[in-house]
């Protein structure tokens, strides 16, 4: 479970007018899969940083599975939480298999090396993330589809109990993205609790039974899918003419644009 | 099927990587026993392995001449001993500097730690700190000469890392110059002050000069034992914590999310390295090149992991230092000697020249 209070976060010095989340309050029960939304520039990565424990709170609280995250270890908060990284810089000179591997680093004792608990997992990690065939590759060497497929399997390799992604899909083709959902709604059903920020509005209404939309620093919507996500609700978030309509074959909303509407909206 | 040949490629690769281990320490091993019998009182690998055993009180065939043994275990042995341990410490620390400071041109040479750490034991000499005149060839030393040289590497590195933030980008950033420019800074003006304390006390000029360009010329086993504790203690230390110089490679971001300590695990690999440099420099004297080529030519055959890495660098490290000791020791007729370090800027320049072209063709 994910519980964030009050949260207001920043860049630079603490001061109030440069503050980038402005009080949020959200929370992710376990299990849930929840779709983090809204315009760019709206704070979803702040947020993800702030959950992550990479971006201190400048005032109130975040809490994952019940335990303030300020108090954790860098080690004890991987534990709790696994991440999948907007951007990640990749060095050469590792395999895709050694790169997983790394996910792993804070399952093992200060004494320990890796070991075949650590091997298993990372081998399920990169089957489960459709990423097998790319273990013996040079991680350097990836297209961008590619290593957010393993930056995946690296994240499941860490942990399932809780997964924050970070447009984590956006590099990905179609096809592969409906493969990455997939593996998130499957890890949905087995109980993780997941919060992703997405771009693709269709993608997020299609797979995530619950929709938070940011804008401005502030929660501006947060609810089930099939109530929040109308017409007049995007448009009031994007501030563009956006038409919904349902999905041809499972009904769920979905957003439509419409050409020249954001000159219209502008004046 | 694909998926069991994909697993079983995985040991066959670490087996492949043990392999390259196995065969770098082999070699080390036999340029050892050559070395020990290279010199003006040659001696066959047999012989050179008789003495040497006779030495550690076993004994076949034919006795070796007494005074052929002295100088195969006393002088040689102690020497291939004492470069071997160098070029080790000082491999793996450059190793570690690259890794910790995600900077492929960091060194110990080039962050100025070998400069502050030949100023560290300069200092020591000078004061008389350092007990009797070790580098005169006599025995007695203190112990704390290494000691000196460890704060005096310390120090720099601090006053570098200090320099290249003051010198780098908005977001405090360092850039790869920056870093080595601040070390150029350094160790030039360590060295001036080297020259200066030299120049302040004449009697002392002979021990302290030799930092300059670094030798072996005329050390035993008593600089060995000086050393190797704390290039023991700064070895278990780095090896210790080699995982967490892959996650480091990843940026700081990253490597916390994996639940990495960033600044901390940085702190001990920096102080761990510092030891290693500190060790090399007290008994050998500033040697430049062997942590910026090791490094870098291991990971073009081994990849970047440092599990592995770390140990291939003390090895190959290791084994480069000896020989460039050998060549050091015979190139000149007549038995006059090459500072080391004049070796292995000769072998490692050209090669610094070729890593900069393609460290920089790799950003265009």
């Amino acid at each position: 479970m994910i519980r964030v209070a009050n949260l207001h976060c920043g860049y630079g010095r603490p001061n109030a007018d440069r503050d980038v989340l402005h009080g949020i309050d959200l929370i992710v029960a376990r299990g849930e899969l929840v779709g983090l939304l809204g315009p760019n520039g709206s704070g979803k990565t702040t947020l993800l940083l702030a959950i992550s424990g990479l971006l201190p709170a400048r005032a109130g609280k975040i809490e994952v599975a019940g335990v303030d995250i300020a108090s954790l270890t860098p080690r004890q908060r991987a534990l709790s939480l696994s991440c999948v990284p907007q951007r990640a810089e990749v060095p050469p000179g590792f395999t895709v298999r050694e790169l997983v591997l790394m996910g792993r680093f804070a399952h093992t004792g200060m004494f320990e090396d890796y070991g075949p608990k650590d091997f298993a997992a990372v081998e399920a990690a990169l089957s489960d993330a459709h990423a097998g065939d790319l273990a013996e590759r040079q991680a350097s060497q990836l297209s961008g589809g590619e290593i957010q497929r393993v930056l995946i399997a690296r994240a499941l390799a860490q942990g399932r109990e809780t997964l924050l992604l970070d447009e984590a899909v956006s590099a990905l083709d179609m096809a592969r993205r409906v493969e990455a959902y997939d593996l998130l709604a499957a890890l949905h059903e087995r109980g993780s609790t997941i919060l992703s920020a997405v771009h693709d509005l269709n993608l997020a209404a299609l797979y995530c039974p619950r929709l938070v939309f940011l804008k401005a620093g502030r929660v501006a919507l947060d609810g089930p899918t099939a109530e929040i996500f109308t017409e007049e609700n995007l448009k009031d978030i994007y501030e563009t003419d956006i038409r919904v309509g349902p999905h041809p074959v499972t009904g769920a909303p979905q957003a439509h644009l419409v050409p020249g509407a954001r000159a219209a909206a502008l004046g | 099927m694909a998926t069991a040949a994909r697993q079983s490629s995985a040991p066959g690769r670490m087996n492949g990587r043990t392999l390259w281990i196995i065969c770098i320490g082999a070699a080390s091993l036999a340029s050892g026993l050559i070395a020990c019998g290279l010199g003006s009182f040659p001696s066959t690998p047999a012989e050179t392995l008789r003495a040497l055993a006779q030495a550690f009180g076993l004994s076949w065939g034919q006795p070796v001449d007494p005074a052929l043994s002295v100088v195969i275990v006393d002088i040689r042995l102690a020497r291939v001993a004492l470069s071997w341990l160098t070029g080790a410490s000082l491999a793996v620390a450059g190793c570690v500097f690259q890794g910790a400071l995600r900077n492929p041109l960091a060194d110990a040479f080039t962050l100025g730690v070998s400069g502050g750490a030949a100023f560290g034991a300069s200092v020591a000499i000078l004061t008389g700190l350092a007990g009797e005149a070790i580098f005169a060839g006599l025995a007695g030393g203190t112990g704390i000469l290494p000691l000196f040289a460890l704060a005096g590497a310390l120090l720099a590195l601090a006053a570098v890392l200090a320099l290249g933030r003051a010198g780098g980008g908005p977001s405090g950033g360092m850039r790869r110059e920056t870093l080595v420019l601040a070390g150029i800074v350094v160790s030039t003006f360590l060295s001036a002050l080297i020259s200066l304390l030299k120049s302040l006390d004449e009697e002392s000029v002979a021990s302290i000069v030799f930092w300059i360009m670094g030798s072996f010329q005329g050390r035993g086993f008593e600089h060995v034992a000086l050393a190797l504790p704390y290039m023991a203690v700064g070895l278990l230390l780095v090896l210790w914590r080699a995982r967490e110089l892959d996650l480091l490679a990843l940026g700081e971001g990253q490597a916390r999310l994996l639940g990495l300590d960033a600044g901390r695990s940085r702190l001990f690999l920096l102080v761990g390295a510092s030891l290693l440099s500190g060790a090399a420099v007290a008994v050998s004297g500033v040697i430049g090149f062997v942590g910026l080529v090791v490094p870098h030519l291991l990971r073009l055959v081994l990849g970047a992991g440092h599990r592995t890495l770390l140990p291939a660098s003390a090895l190959l490290g290791g084994l480069l230092l000896l020989w460039s000791d050998v060549l050091a020791r015979s190139i000149l007729p007549g038995g006059a000697e090459l500072p080391v370090g004049v070796v292995t800027a000769l072998i490692g320049g050209p090669f610094f020249c070729l890593l900069l072209g393609r460290s920089s063709r790799g950003r265009s």
